[in-house]
């Protein structure tokens, strides 16, 4: 890797923003990250970040100067071997980008989506009603991660068995943006293994004729992208479509949980999921970070950085950006948070948003009717990953309606 | 930057209106061709756009025409558009060509794109007269992408065909063939009976778009793609006056004026509608619409859901009737 020299002093922190400590709560790193300077050298990886929204903002949609083909993580493609063969949609650039992001915006517009809407909500009713069988229950298994795989899965087209690996796969793949840290290591011994069943998935005859995977094949079949693209693009919907919309909806039951008066504000107002999902999208930021690399020399905040140099954006420090956001630490369903980076913004943007908004509307719309009041029920535990803000356990009690 | 530029917020990543641009450079192609070089009022980035996309180009007079783009996607600041002058173009061309001007502005939809290129292993593009435009940008990506390619171009004359002189680089990969010396195009010679791994990209007057689609009608369906022009008549929109938007659901009226944004006077007026790329990209703030004829300018609806009429992305489309009822 080579070193970043830049132009002008840096102001420098020395902390690893993917310690356990950090990614325990990283609220308070990002805070000083943000107040450091428009860009910070972090000494540990040698590495340069970006925690303001005009930056990050900046970054994501200069796609010209800053090139996602040499990985979106902290291994740099120019000279680094991926664990895997690079994304064709998160780790590619135009104009090899172009085809298979046309091809997946138009499977999963919201125009495309709304075949599902009428049973996505009756599923939503139906997974509430077996979970309000109890008062008290872990909000992260039975609602945040039981909807998205009761749903997503169909959607996509995917045989019942092996299901399970969906969830361990998205993790590693996150978690391999990083860092090779104990994290990485931990989900190592099983890579071969889940890597060959989600590999396995994304053949043809292995999807339903009615689903995601099988638009993608149609799309093959008419050459808007090739055969040999068509697996590859199945592999991206089953990598970032999970983990990431399991996390987005586990932070927006915390939100409501610890902010009752808003929970309330939902209830009265139940058109407003939408705008709850984004915002809890914006506070917690389940996709925390990415990284991109400098196309040639180019200036950032008036710095000179140097071909090749990795620029790690912290999403979650710009979407609570006080520079951008009123009282960004609150969770406020009056607020607009349009236009927050969680799900990136510019060409890369979240390909998924409009299926997790969807997931998360039906899912939203059916507690607010069923549910009065939602508090924690004990102590909370997170989910460590080098990339996602997460849950493990929400334990949660709820007064019926 | 003019006076009237900096009276302008830049454009930051909240601006939402349709971007309106100037004319920063109008140069005569060939006989009866001129490029326009559109930069955006107030700087800061065009939408990104891809090879094959048109752009609605808002003149002036209240005419809207599109166009495709044929300059260079990496320069993010500028679009450059080429504009034959056509005797029934219903005062589009004409408008472009006596009386836009360097330094006018003039209002943009878009881009959107129906003649994508897409991955083959050669590409055979096909071009009369002003249907190179598309065709411009195709030939440097497969040149990036270092796909075989050959570009046949067709035109009454040398004189009046545009930009020979930036496709002279490409070497023999071009083809030009002047009617008036050469005769027309020897379609029979380059298209083969069955395309193996090539795609035909073909874009000019309809007989020659006839012509190569009788020759590949049995291609397997995508190896053939066409792009043609068709002179969409919009009517004078109630863009320069502003327009009453009714919302039907919460019983209120507000008044867009012509430099802000749906979206804008939306949230200032309390109503929330969710947003994010308010660039009309991403579809986040999709909205029903219940009367009235919505101004499209985004990027995402294809010509019959445009012509539906029944949703519209409030962030950067208006209105064209005075009166446009919203499902909110």
């Amino acid at each position: 890797m080579p070193t970043t020299a830049v132009s002008t002093p840096l102001p420098s922190l020395g902390t690893d923003p993917f310690s356990a400590e950090v990614l325990e709560n990283p609220l308070p790193f990002q805070e000083r990250l943000r107040e450091a300077g428009p860009i910070v050298h972090l000494s540990h990886y040698d590495i340069l970040a970006l925690a303001r929204y005009e930056s990050v903002h900046a970054t994501l949609t200069d796609w010209q100067s800053f090139q996602s083909g040499a990985g979106v993580g902290m291994s740099n493609f120019r000279y680094e071997e991926p664990w895997r063969a690079p994304s064709l949609l998160l780790e590619a650039d135009p104009p090899h980008h172009d085809a298979p992001r046309a091809v997946l915006s138009r499977i999963l517009g919201p125009r495309a989506l709304r075949r599902l809407r009428d049973a996505w909500f009756a599923d939503a009713e139906a997974l509430v009603d077996q979970v309000l069988a109890d008062t008290e229950f872990d909000a992260v298994t039975t609602l945040a991660e039981a909807f998205p795989l009761r749903v997503f899965p169909d959607a996509v087209g995917l045989p019942r068995e092996g299901r399970e690996n969906l969830l361990p796969y998205g993790d590693h793949a996150f978690n391999a943006f990083g860092p090779s840290n104990e994290l990485v290591a931990k989900g190592a011994p099983r890579v071969a293994e889940l890597s060959a069943w989600v590999e396995a998935q994304c053949a043809r005859e292995r999807l339903a004729t009615d689903g995601f995977g099988a638009r993608i094949w149609e799309a093959a079949d008419r050459g808007d992208i090739t055969e040999r693209q068509a697996p590859l693009i199945v592999r991206s919907l089953l990598t970032a479509g999970v983990d990431t919309t399991v996390h987005a909806l586990a932070a927006t039951l915390y939100a409501f949980a610890t902010n009752p008066e808003q929970w309330r504000r939902l209830r009265e107002r139940p058109e407003l999921a939408r705008v709850a999902f984004d915002e809890a999208v914006r506070w917690e930021s389940p996709v925390q970070v990415f990284f991109r690399t400098a196309t040639d020399d180019v200036e950032i905040a008036g710095t000179t950085v140097p071909s090749g140099t990795k620029i790690l954006m912290f999403l979650g420090a710009a979407n609570r950006d006080p520079r951008r956001w009123d009282a960004p630490d609150a969770f406020d369903l009056s607020r607009d948070p349009s236009a927050h980076v969680g799900f990136g913004m510019g060409l890369h943007q979240c390909v998924g948003q409009h299926v997790a908004r969807l997931e998360a509307e039906a899912l939203l719309t059916a507690l607010a009717r069923r549910v009065q009041h939602i508090e924690l029920a004990g102590p909370t535990r997170r989910h460590l990953n080098n990339t996602l803000r997460a849950w493990a356990s929400l334990p949660v009690r709820v007064h019926r309606a | 930057m003019s006076a009237a530029d900096t009276a302008q917020a830049p454009a930051g990543p909240d601006t939402a209106t349709a971007p309106q641009a100037r004319v920063a450079a109008k140069r005569t192609m060939a006989d009866g061709v001129v490029s326009l070089t559109l930069r955006r009022l107030g700087g800061g980035r065009l939408p990104d756009w891809t090879p094959g996309a048109h752009i609605d180009l808002v003149l002036p007079n209240g005419t809207t025409r599109q166009y495709s783009l044929c300059g260079d996607r990496w320069d993010p600041y500028s679009f450059r558009i080429g504009v034959l002058r056509e005797p029934d173009g219903h005062g589009g061309s004409d408008f472009v060509h006596d009386e836009l001007h360097e330094g006018d502005v003039v209002g943009i939809g878009g881009p959107r794109n129906n003649f994508p290129l897409v991955p083959a292993d050669r590409y055979l593009f096909i071009a009369g007269g002003i249907g190179i435009t598309p065709l411009l940008p195709m030939v440097a990506q497969a040149e990036l992408l270092q796909v075989p390619w050959d570009l046949l171009y067709g035109g009454r004359s040398y004189s009046s065909m545009a930009f020979l002189d930036e496709l002279r680089d490409y070497g023999d990969k071009v083809h030009v063939t002047p009617h008036d010396t050469h005769g027309p195009l020897d379609l029979d010679a380059w298209l083969p009976a069955h395309p193996g791994g090539t795609k035909v990209y073909c874009c000019g007057p309809g007989p020659l778009l006839d012509t190569v689609a009788h020759r590949c009608a049995g291609w397997p369906t995508g190896w053939l793609r066409t792009e043609r022009f068709v002179a969409r008549s919009t009517a004078d929109g109630a863009r320069d006056r502003g327009f009453r938007v009714e919302l039907r659901r919460s019983g209120r009226t507000i008044t867009v004026p012509a430099d802000r944004s749906v979206l804008q006077v939306l949230g200032e007026a309390g109503v929330q509608v969710l947003s994010s790329c308010r660039q009309g990209l991403c579809g986040t703030c999709e909205t029903a619409v219940l009367g009235g004829e919505p101004d499209h300018r985004d990027s995402l609806l294809d010509d019959d859901e445009r012509a539906a009429g029944d949703c519209m992305f409030v962030c950067v489309s208006r209105s064209l009737s005075e009166h446009l009822i919203l499902d909110l």
